[in-house]
């Protein structure tokens, strides 16, 4: 264990998979914060923008972004679980097996 | 405009003061009256409760090892964790509250959705895969990895409990409640069945009876509430904006239900309920324990993936169930009647309707709504369904109780890792019991208390104690041993006590004329305070054992990273 994990430490490939998935999943955290927290501050500053209609229904812009942001989320997890379990896992997988 | 805004802020505040609770709440506040016997409803239930009694009958006949007990054998994949997972997100509080929400006050209905959301993808970024691969039953296996066994888990132990009484006791309430309404049961009754059957799925079935009973119930409650969203949308040529106009047109606030109102006042209440529900959700020991079932890191990750999904897409069912109670029982019937509402109260009111006049409370608005689409035989069904989401939330947070007593505290700090595996289970199980027997208890005890705070208690502990902890010792390289404790007893008991001089206890609960503290929710201060102990008392930490301990991470890193060495599935 104590071998093989100086191996890993010391692998080039492992350092580049920190810092690959770690700048994606910050990114997409990021994103995501900014998502929601951009809504809350719509919803605590810009009242009259989310309860304005779109065109001459009663549909406020609120409800479009509301579930804008629903979706953006599963929308977001299905992007990191894709390169993840792709890319990320391979690379994974190539450096375990290095370090036998 | 301005002064239709004003209006709007001053009809909404009345309620927007109430939100957080209502939507954080079991389901049913206050007394409530004993419905006749609704038969439909009893013998679905009862349908439910046949067929998960013989899942656990499955499930106990595979569940041999503590794997097994604890964990389902690390043998559930990402699809049907992620059904979990959302089942146990899904509770009887969201469905029947934010539906209830919509129902009242409209649009505030989507923004409390969105704050239940948001945590999710967070929690698949920087959490799902390091846990899987670090952790093995419980999420102080992971909390305490490089750690002092003792003092880490007692802390970890302590914060699950605490968040598992208080969820357990609004459930309980919350069951009792509801079955009286729904299924014209006695309260005592109903509390009795939950409490019997939830100590029969886990102390026979342990994860995998936990896990099935949760995948059932999730998919016969996402199965009612689409029905029930394409009934409502096809009267309206599923046309979204036709449903808005006939909702704006009945309701008594009447275009202002598609605007935002008071639920968000101030920018440091929004943060702080945000941080609460975000966080909180990656401190829920029950929803924790889920990601050591999947058998690693790449199923888990799909977890999160489908679990996101499933939940986004019931909350935008529920926001149109919610407007469909609006159309349904706020405009009068053929005979210019109103099925749904008190009638008393609206002779009262001269003919003229609002949403408060429904007959067992704005959180029975799906209920009726149910009965309006589908007949009874429907409304049976969506109420047998209320029962069977109860029965499953509490399996889930049992375990996760049982577990917190028996791996960490009897097996970890009492026996010190010298104990076998059969006398854990032994000790898990009757944990179980215990915690079943003393919950119908509290459920009792606690009948006609108002107990909706207790969700908002459960989150800000799982938030301000669990989750700085469990982030901290996967991130932080310099944590240590003393700052781990400091900072997550500092943020257990701010969290508490912040609670406690609010606005919800102190004032609404205790009477007291004005609260000592004027934020509804502790969250951004308690948790806040609690990563600062843990900085604090980590840095000024120069013990030995701090120093082994920062030296131990490089190995924990790299498993967390990597999976190297992390459980695997059990072989069945």
């Amino acid at each position: 264990m104590q071998a093989n994990a100086q191996k890993i430490l010391n692998n080039p490939k492992f350092q580049e998979l920190i810092a690959k998935r770690s700048a994606f999943a910050w990114t997409l955290s990021v994103i995501m914060l900014v998502i929601y927290f951009g809504f809350i501050l719509l919803v605590a500053f810009g009242k009259e923008f989310l309860g304005t209609p779109i065109g001459s229904g009663v549909t406020t812009w609120g409800v479009p972004i509301g579930v804008f942001t629903i979706v953006s989320a599963f929308i977001l997890t299905g992007i990191y679980v894709r390169r993840a379990n792709g890319e990320f896992d391979e690379l994974n997988r190539q450096i375990l097996e290095e370090s036998k | 405009m301005r002064s239709m805004f004003t209006r709007l802020g001053a009809a909404a505040a009345a309620a927007g003061a109430l939100l957080p609770t209502v939507a954080l709440a079991a389901a049913v506040e206050g007394a409530v009256q004993k419905q006749t016997t609704n038969y439909e409803a009893i013998i679905m239930f009862a349908i439910f409760v046949i067929a998960t009694l013989g899942i656990t009958y499955w499930a106990a006949r595979r569940t041999k090892s503590a794997k097994d007990f604890y964990a389902a054998g690390g043998g559930i994949t990402g699809f049907q964790n992620g059904l979990a997972i959302a089942g146990d997100y899904m509770s009887a509080a969201s469905f029947l509250g934010i539906a209830g929400l919509v129902y009242s006050s409209g649009f505030d209905g989507l923004i409390y959705s969105v704050g239940w959301l948001v945590g999710w993808p967070l929690i698949l970024f920087l959490i799902a895969e390091r846990l899987r691969n670090l952790g093995k039953y419980t999420f102080a296996d992971v909390a305490s990895y490089r750690f002092q066994q003792t003092p880490i888990r007692t802390l970890a132990a302590c914060g699950s409990l605490a968040t598992v009484t208080f969820y357990l006791i609004a459930q309980m309430v919350g069951a009792g409640k509801l079955i009286q309404l729904l299924f014209g049961m006695d309260y005592l009754w109903a509390v009795v069945i939950v409490g019997v059957l939830m100590i029969a799925y886990v102390t026979f079935g342990g994860m995998l009876a936990t896990t099935w009973v949760q995948i059932i119930k999730a998919v016969l409650l996402l199965s009612g509430a689409s029905f029930m969203a394409i009934m409502i949308l096809a009267k309206f040529g599923f046309s979204p904006e036709a449903l808005f106009k006939r909702a704006t047109e009945v309701h008594a606030n009447g275009i202002t239900i598609m605007q935002p109102g008071a639920l968000v006042t101030d920018p440091i209440s929004a943060i702080s309920l945000g941080m609460a529900l975000m966080f909180g959700t990656a401190g829920l020991p029950h929803i924790l324990m889920r990601f050591f079932t999947v058998a690693d890191a790449k199923e888990a990750r799909k977890s999160v993936f489908y679990a996101t999904g499933f939940i986004g897409y019931f909350y935008i069912l529920t926001f149109t169930i919610g407007f469909g109670a609006i159309v349904l029982i706020l405009a009068p019937d053929a005979s210019g009647a109103y099925p749904f509402l008190d009638a008393a109260k609206v002779a009262a009111a001269g003919g003229k309707v609002t949403p408060a006049m429904i007959i067992g409370g704005t959180n029975m608005a799906a209920i009726h709504t149910a009965h309006a689409v589908g007949g009874n035989l429907f409304y049976g069904f969506i109420s047998a369904v209320a029962f069977a989401t109860i029965l499953a939330v509490v399996a889930g947070l049992t375990l996760a109780g049982a577990s917190a007593v028996s791996h960490d505290l009897y097996a970890s700090v009492f026996a010190k890792g010298r104990v076998s595996e059969r006398d854990e289970i032994r000790v898990s199980k009757i944990t179980t019991v215990v915690i079943g027997i003393i919950s119908i208890f509290l459920g009792v005890a606690f009948e006609n208390q108002n107990v909706a705070f207790m969700v908002g208690l459960a989150f800000a502990i799982a938030a301000s104690a669990n989750f700085p902890i469990l982030l901290m010792s996967m991130f932080w390289k310099r944590m240590t041993t003393r700052g781990a404790v400091m900072g997550g007893w500092i943020g257990l008991i701010s969290a508490v006590v912040m609670l406690v001089l609010g606005p919800t206890v102190w004032k609404s609960v205790l009477g007291n004329p004005a609260a000592i503290i004027p934020y509804d929710n502790p969250g951004l201060f308690s948790i806040t305070l609690a990563f600062l102990g843990i900085w604090f008392f980590s840095i000024t930490d120069n013990s030995q054992t701090a120093k082994e301990e920062q030296r131990a991470f490089d190995a924990q890193y790299i498993r967390s990273q990597t999976g190297l060495g992390a459980e695997g599935a059990s072989a069945h």
